[in-house]
């Protein structure tokens, strides 16, 4: 980036080329099946983005997009959907698709609480189960509405992860990491040993209905026929547009600069004023409630919940996924997602070496590139501004 | 509560107590010299347990059957092992990383410990199944009432508060327990007066991760089973208990093992109609402690420098 560009405006072209170009690899590398049109497929992204990193074409689309954030913003939705659209018949793709958006909500959740404010959660997955089971109790004993209960997931996930605030609030460094820890493993056993909640068996959860539209029926208008999950995932996709713009704003607000300060220097943050235990309490929670709607939204999708699903080594996955993005980054997040989820799905030969070979590669990252996939830009305000 | 039930309990707890003790010994060790938390322990006792297990199938095929040579060659194998991989581990991956910010090196540790855990369950043999571990130990037991008092367990109970009283001995009397003791201290000073910083830095790992494979073996002599899954709840409560001791300190870690077991023993006793829930009310205790004292319960002096 010389200063010479400083002045034009970006062009958006490159930027428009690289997300066309991005959306037909992803529907590319969902839709191939064979193993070496797979690996195939993934040394010619790596490649192609190596490339045009050192081209500097990569920069530069980046550059105009940071520009254009709403441009940015409507391409990704654009491409969602025309991903949604293509494989509008295909249930195990549809279900990968959402498995991918449902961990981006949460992992937005965890952004707020470590990349923001710095408090640590390792329970990321029991978060996700509160929301799951919440979903599951509901749905099945009550009448309220599915939108009320998506909710409900979220506040009894930020209500249960209130029980923990005041060892969070005391702790610091590794004597917080013990707190959440230790909430995972208490967790998890809870579930397994407690009977009017399924045990180990789990619960059946019943699925969405929204106006009368039952969400578990497959879609038909005239001749074109719908996944059932395309349902879901115009109501996840929404939630998760909600939700991105909600952290996107509280970054960008005062909030996010209190944020920023508090978890740079505690010390210094309350020598300005800063009510820390306030800005902690808030990122804590926040950040469970968007964990709780995930997992709420995630045991409709499923249909069912059980113990299994919601360990530390889930949670440790959710964790990984923020640092692995590059931590603070929410875009980052999303790449981040994307990679944990689908790879290890399409790469069937590996699949038994997949946790073995994903727990390498994070620890790569964090010896040989720690700020992340997508290190945290510095915030800027106006147009054409950038940092020296 | 007839006697003979609680006497069982209390034996029950101090086996318990003894392995997270050993566990918690080595986090604390681990955090006193480098300030890192090293969380691959737990996997770490498990490939100490299952090079334990190797060891004596090796020695069954090679025709050595005596039980005492085997329980030897057992744990010196499995001990030398472990402590080798422990200074590998300090080596390639903590040391390059002390720098880093606390969060990176937590996560780095703990996909460490995914990738040992990992790599037990696909090379060994059937290795995603739980495998049997011999008795070694005579198993003769004496019986009073409801109390049933096995020789194995006490001979594995003096053992590990002889393997306590050594680190300990180590720590506190010898030349090489000052350096460490100077290194946990203060590393620039200990540096100036001559201390080999990486070698103690090493010896450290390689003691530590040789407690986790006693632990290891104890654990797997105790329940006669190991599994490759079984570091990553015994890390985290080593972990716990370490903390909840406060870390840095070799006694909070003695006493954080032996109260976590203790937890879990009352939770067993008290709860006769949940005994299930003994861990949920551990765990929860243990989060209780943790907002009564941030720093543990012998706690760790800080003083922030700003």
């Amino acid at each position: 980036m010389n200063s010479g560009e400083k002045q034009t405006p970006a062009t958006l072209w490159p930027a428009l080329a690289g997300t066309a170009l991005t959306i037909v690899y992803v529907i590319l590398l969902l839709k191939v099946e064979s193993q070496t049109e797979v690996i195939g497929l993934l040394v010619v992204g790596a490649l192609a983005i190596l490339a045009t990193s050192w081209s500097g074409h990569l920069a530069r689309a980046g550059q105009a997009l940071t520009h254009h954030e709403s441009i940015l913003h409507l391409l990704v939705i654009f491409g969602a959907l025309v991903i949604i659209g293509f494989f509008r018949e295909d249930h195990f793709t549809l279900l990968l698709l959402t498995t991918v958006m449902l961990y981006v909500l949460a992992t937005l959740g965890l952004n707020l609480q470590f990349g923001y404010a710095g408090v640590l959660n390792f329970a990321g997955a029991s978060f996700f189960g509160i929301g799951g089971y919440t979903a599951a109790v509901l749905g099945a004993h009550t009448p309220v509405p599915d939108l009320l209960i998506i909710l409900a997931g979220g506040v009894m996930a930020a209500l249960i992860g209130s029980i923990l605030l005041l060892p969070v609030l005391r702790t610091r460094g590794h004597y917080a990491a013990v707190v959440t820890i230790a909430f995972a493993l208490l967790f998890k056993v809870f579930l397994e040993v407690n009977d009017i909640l399924g045990g180990p068996q789990g619960l059946q959860v019943p699925g969405m209905e929204m106006f009368g539209w039952k969400f578990n029926n497959n879609i038909e208008i005239g001749a074109l026929e719908l996944s059932f999950y395309v349902n879901y995932l115009i109501v996840i996709l929404l939630v998760l547009i909600a939700a991105f713009a909600l952290v996107r704003r509280l970054e960008r607000s005062w909030v996010g600069l209190n944020l920023d300060a508090l978890r740079l220097d505690e010390t210094a943050a309350t020598c300005f004023g800063l009510n820390i235990v306030r800005w902690k309490v808030t990122a804590f929670l926040l950040g469970n409630f968007l964990i709780g709607i995930a997992g709420a939204l995630s045991g409709m999708v499923i249909g069912f919940v059980a113990p299994t699903s919601f360990t530390f080594a889930d949670s440790l996955i959710l964790v990984s996924i923020v640092l692995l993005g590059g931590i603070g980054n929410v875009w980052g997040l999303v790449l981040a997602t994307a990679i944990v989820v689908i790879i290890p799905e399409k790469l069937q030969a590996i699949q038994e070496y997949r946790f073995l070979l994903y727990a390498a590669m994070v620890m790569l990252m964090l010896l040989f590139r720690p700020e992340g996939l997508l290190p945290r830009p510095v915030r800027h305000y106006f147009p054409g501004w950038r940092p020296k | 509560m007839d006697i003979g039930f609680l006497a069982q309990y209390l034996m029950n707890g101090l086996m318990l107590g003894m392995i997270y003790a050993l566990v918690a010994v080595g986090f604390t060790l681990f955090f006193g010299v480098l300030d890192v938390i090293k969380f691959s322990h737990g996997d770490v006792l498990t490939v100490g347990a299952f090079a334990g297990l190797a060891t004596f199938l090796g020695l069954e095929a090679a025709g050595i059957s005596h039980p005492a040579i085997q329980i030897l060659i057992v744990v010196i194998v499995s001990i030398v092992l472990i402590a080798a991989l422990g200074a590998v581990i300090a080596r390639t991956i903590v040391l390059p990383i002390r720098s880093a910010p606390p969060l990176n090196t937590l996560l780095i540790t703990l996909m460490l410990g995914t990738v040992l855990r990992e790599a037990v369950r696909l090379f060994y043999p059937q290795g995603a199944n739980p495998q049997p571990f011999p008795a070694l130990l005579p198993t003769n037991s004496l019986t009073l009432g409801n109390f049933n008092l096995r020789l194995d367990n006490v001979i594995m109970l003096v053992a590990g508060v002889a393997v306590i009283v050594g680190t300990q001995l180590l720590l506190n009397r010898t030349k090489l327990g000052l350096a460490i003791r100077a290194v946990a201290q203060d590393e620039e000073t200990a540096r100036t007066m001559g201390v080999n910083f990486t070698l103690i830095v090493l010896i450290t790992f390689a003691l530590g991760s040789g407690l986790a494979a006693f632990a290891g073996l104890m654990n797997g002599l105790y329940y006669n089973e190991i599994n490759f899954g079984m570091g990553l709840l015994l890390g985290a409560i080593g972990f716990s208990s370490a903390i909840v001791g406060g870390l840095g300190n070799i006694y909070g870690a003695i006493l954080g093992g032996f109260l976590f077991a203790g937890l879990q023993t009352i939770g067993a006793v008290a709860l006769p109609f949940a005994s299930a829930y003994k861990d949920v009310f551990a765990f929860g205790v243990i989060i209780a402690i943790m907002a009564w004292r941030p720093t543990g319960l012998i706690q760790e002096k800080i003083s922030e420098r700003v």
